[in-house]
């Protein structure tokens, strides 16, 4: 019955997939930090950008944000990421640039509600005590800020690994790229479809219970 | 309290909306055409591509290309007029199914007859002989198939076109894949990729293009063998030897030389002659 | 303007802020720039390329009608997964294991499967088992595909807003001696569904942003698979995604627009329940009040 799978790599190609979704995560989880910070720093400008930012990218469809890391950022501004020469790794590296640019988006405002659950006390201690904003935010704050968003964040993550399919749109070697060869191949849409659909649920229903279950036992106490 | 009444208004909104789709549904039951194949005030359904120029484009006045001229010609002679067709976009992956399901009378749409697909489907004609090609700038250097290792080319993910370039003819040749071939043109126009590859009647499709004219060339390298056929549902016969009467009619009156001239005319393409019924190059 | 992670700044705090502020508007200058050089330098602001937006043929035949569909699908979605969210979400927490069990594992199964995938099913499922015309069937495949997977997240949205509710509420609900039902939809809901707007409208702008799968492999004419017939026939390609991308950016600002106002309303004699941090538009968040926490709405 799953003969049409013979020949082709898809354990390789859902490690792409992996691959794709570990870096992006990694990347979006600082970016999104940032622009959480921005978005409560006390520069109006900065304010104004993260807002603006968040407001902007969360909008678009992920397509859009991909296919423009290619023909816009890679073919018209040259932005090359140290691989003008090789398109495999180009796209590679352009997919996850895309992904962290979209998911930070939806990070920054999982954290901003983070901060927003850390009691006012907490900080107006902090301040009592004369640290700084930056201080205030990474020593005080960000931290409970944290552990109070893992199951949002488990949610971010899980969306971006079956996100990280749109990378087909640019090519990238990935479980949606061979999912369709194969159907150009085999002629058989809902067969090969039913095989990739298990594969991402084999790939995302541990890490949600993982972290659901992480989120339970980190939860602040009050 | 102010929440119930927008949960209400929601509520009552689903269930409007519900009727009022379930009321939709019944009154326009067309099957695709599967009612009889002597046309009177039927419709035929027929499945093409929207976005391939030169085979089958959507247009502000209707639709164009090679494909379409062929589908409607072949729709006439099963006894529907133009005005009783309607154009359906059935897209690569979703061609057999639409054919299964009855979506669709046939796909004329750039169907490629393989061993795998006849498994699914059954295949009139074919009625066009296309080849695997390149499309370069006019100036480019690049004449042979040799030349393509270490040059960038561009096709779309997936296709039988990239596959056949990173395994066989050019596996040191970068290729970068994109969704739609429209994406790759705007790459070959802005010099990001060297050449596109793909079947040799898509790539006339864009070189004929009022905004490309005079820009673009075709190699002429014969890379692969493309034998267009028009897709039918397995098991359906008797609509795939009318539609193979109805091919052998259009090459014979002419017609097929005026589509083929209309459609990729301007861009310097050099066609097969009509193929034979039932002959397959492979 | 004063938030409670900063003191009010003082004069070398605010000629920093300044400098700040001006380095800052310096780099963005100098990328605005940038991008306006590379774009004019790869002729891409030459006129024959905008030029087909402004011909009302092009909204006609391909922008217009793929909008209308876009909207069509997006607005059936959300008005179907909402009230399945929350009875998902409901049934999830429920006291009986038969009702739980079930209700987690459908949310769980339906929150991990490729969305564009569970449209290729529906797509199917209708074709075998009902009777929809052809035409209507992928519309009806696109809004089942979203609807399964947003309730699911809904579901757990709004499971994490009542659980964020203080105990307080369900101990003053059962003192006055409603029933388990009536606590829950009486008490318990529409505080949780108030607190977790923000979190529901990102996943309405998820389900906005989703229509567009399905141009992807059953042939919907949403609007970006629109955009690919208009891209094939103008020869406009880096525009046409300019074009679209701001076409969504502005539907999705209306509906977030809407949803803070709808959220204004409904919170005004909401008395808060607890204090807490934010920068100066708390207002726009203080869903965060009960465990916003669970704010993000992911994207699929």
């Amino acid at each position: 019955m799953f003969d049409f799978l013979e020949g082709y790599d898809v354990l390789g190609a859902f490690w792409t997939t992996v691959q794709l979704t570990l870096l992006s995560a990694v990347g979006s989880l600082i970016w999104g930090t940032l622009l959480a910070a921005m978005r409560v720093s006390p520069v109006p400008l900065m304010r104004g950008f993260g807002t603006a930012y968040v407001n902007i990218v969360r909008n678009i469809p992920l397509t859009v944000i991909i296919v423009f890391t290619s023909i816009g950022l890679a073919d018209i501004f040259r932005v090359t990421l140290g691989a003008a020469d090789d398109f495999e790794a180009l796209s590679f590296r352009l997919s996850i640039l895309g992904f962290v640019a979209y998911t930070a988006a939806f990070v920054c405002e999982a954290i901003r509600s983070g901060i927003n659950t850390v009691p006012v006390g907490q900080a107006e201690a902090a301040r009592a005590i004369g640290l700084s904003f930056t201080q205030v935010l990474w020593l005080i704050v960000l931290p409970q800020a944290f552990r109070s968003v893992i199951g949002p964040l488990a949610n971010v993550l899980i969306a971006l690994t079956k996100n990280t399919t749109v990378a087909a749109a640019i090519g990238v070697a990935e479980a949606a790229t061979l999912m369709k060869e194969m159907i150009e191949n085999e002629a058989q849409t809902l067969a090969i479809g039913a095989v990739f659909a298990f594969g991402f649920v084999v790939l995302t229903l541990p890490t949600g219970l993982f972290l659901g279950w992480l989120s339970k036992r980190l939860a602040v106490k009050r | 309290m102010k929440l119930r009444k927008v949960t209400a208004a929601a509520a009552a909104a689903l269930v409007l909306s519900l009727t009022a789709t379930a009321c939709g549904s019944d009154d326009d039951d067309s099957d695709a055409g599967s009612g009889s194949t002597a046309g009177g005030g039927d419709t035929i359904k027929i499945g093409i591509k929207y976005d391939q120029p030169g085979l089958g484009l959507k247009e502000p006045n209707g639709y164009s290309g090679f494909d379409v001229d062929v589908a409607t010609y072949v729709a006439k002679e099963l006894g529907y007029d133009a005005d009783q067709i309607e154009w359906v976009e059935t897209k690569s992956a979703d061609r057999e199914s639409a054919l299964a399901r009855g979506d669709v009378k046939f796909i004329a749409a750039t169907y490629s007859i393989t061993e795998e697909r006849q498994e699914k489907v059954d295949f009139a004609g074919p009625y066009l002989l296309a080849h695997q090609d390149l499309l370069t700038k006019t100036d480019s250097d690049i004449t042979e198939a040799t030349d393509l290792n270490g040059k960038r080319l561009c096709s779309v993910t997936g296709s039988t076109s990239a596959q056949n370039i990173k395994d066989e003819i050019a596996p040191d040749a970068q290729l970068r894949e994109y969704g739609t071939y429209s994406e790759c043109i705007a790459g070959l126009q802005s010099g990001a990729v060297d050449a596109v590859t793909t079947d040799d009647s898509i790539l006339a499709g864009y070189a004929a293009q009022e905004q490309y004219k005079g820009q673009f060339k075709l190699a002429g390298l014969k890379l692969s063998n493309e034998n267009y056929g028009i897709g039918v549902k397995k098991g359906d016969t008797e609509t795939v030897n009318n539609i193979n009467t109805a091919l052998e009619k259009m090459v014979s009156d002419g017609a097929w030389d005026t589509a083929v001239k209309d459609n990729f005319g301007p861009a310097d393409y050099k066609n097969e002659p009509a193929p034979k019924i039932g002959d397959i190059v492979s | 303007m004063s938030s409670v992670l900063y003191d009010a700044p003082g004069p070398r705090a605010k000629r920093r802020n300044i400098i700040l502020s001006v380095v800052f508007f310096a780099l963005l200058a100098l990328l605005a720039w940038w991008i306006y050089r590379a774009l004019d330098d790869k002729g891409q602001l030459e006129w024959a390329l905008w030029e087909p937006f402004t011909e009302s043929e092009a909204w006609t035949t391909y922008l217009l009608p793929g909008l209308g569909n876009t909207l069509k699908a997006a607005g059936l979605s959300m008005i179907i997964a909402l009230p399945l969210g929350a009875f998902f979400g409901i049934a999830r927490m429920s006291d009986h294991r038969w009702v739980r069990i079930p209700a987690g594992a459908v949310v769980e199964f339906f929150r991990a499967i490729p969305v564009l995938l569970l449209m290729l099913f529906a797509n199917e499922f209708y074709a075998r088992s009902t009777d929809v015309s052809t035409d209507d069937r992928p519309l009806y495949a696109v809004v089942t595909g979203l609807v399964l997977y947003n309730a699911s997240v809904l579901a757990e949205i709004v499971r994490a807003g009542i659980l964020a509710l203080p105990k307080g509420q369900t101990e003053a609900a059962q003192a006055i001696g409603l029933r388990k039902g009536q606590t829950m939809t009486n008490v318990l809901l529409p505080q949780a569904v108030t607190a977790m707007l923000p979190a529901i409208v990102s996943q309405l702008v998820v389900i906005v942003k989703d229509t567009a799968l399905g141009g992807v492999m059953i042939g919907f004419t949403e609007l970006l698979n629109s955009r690919g017939t208009l891209a094939a026939f103008y020869a406009t390609v880096i525009p046409s995604f300019i074009v679209v991308a701001i076409m969504y950016i502005i539907l999705n600002f209306i509906l977030t627009s809407f949803a803070s106002w709808l959220e204004g309303r409904l919170r005004r004699s909401k008395r808060s329940t607890g204090a807490v941090l934010g920068a100066e538009d708390v207002e726009e968040l203080n869903a965060a009040e009960i465990g916003g926490a669970y704010g993000s709405g992911a994207s699929a």
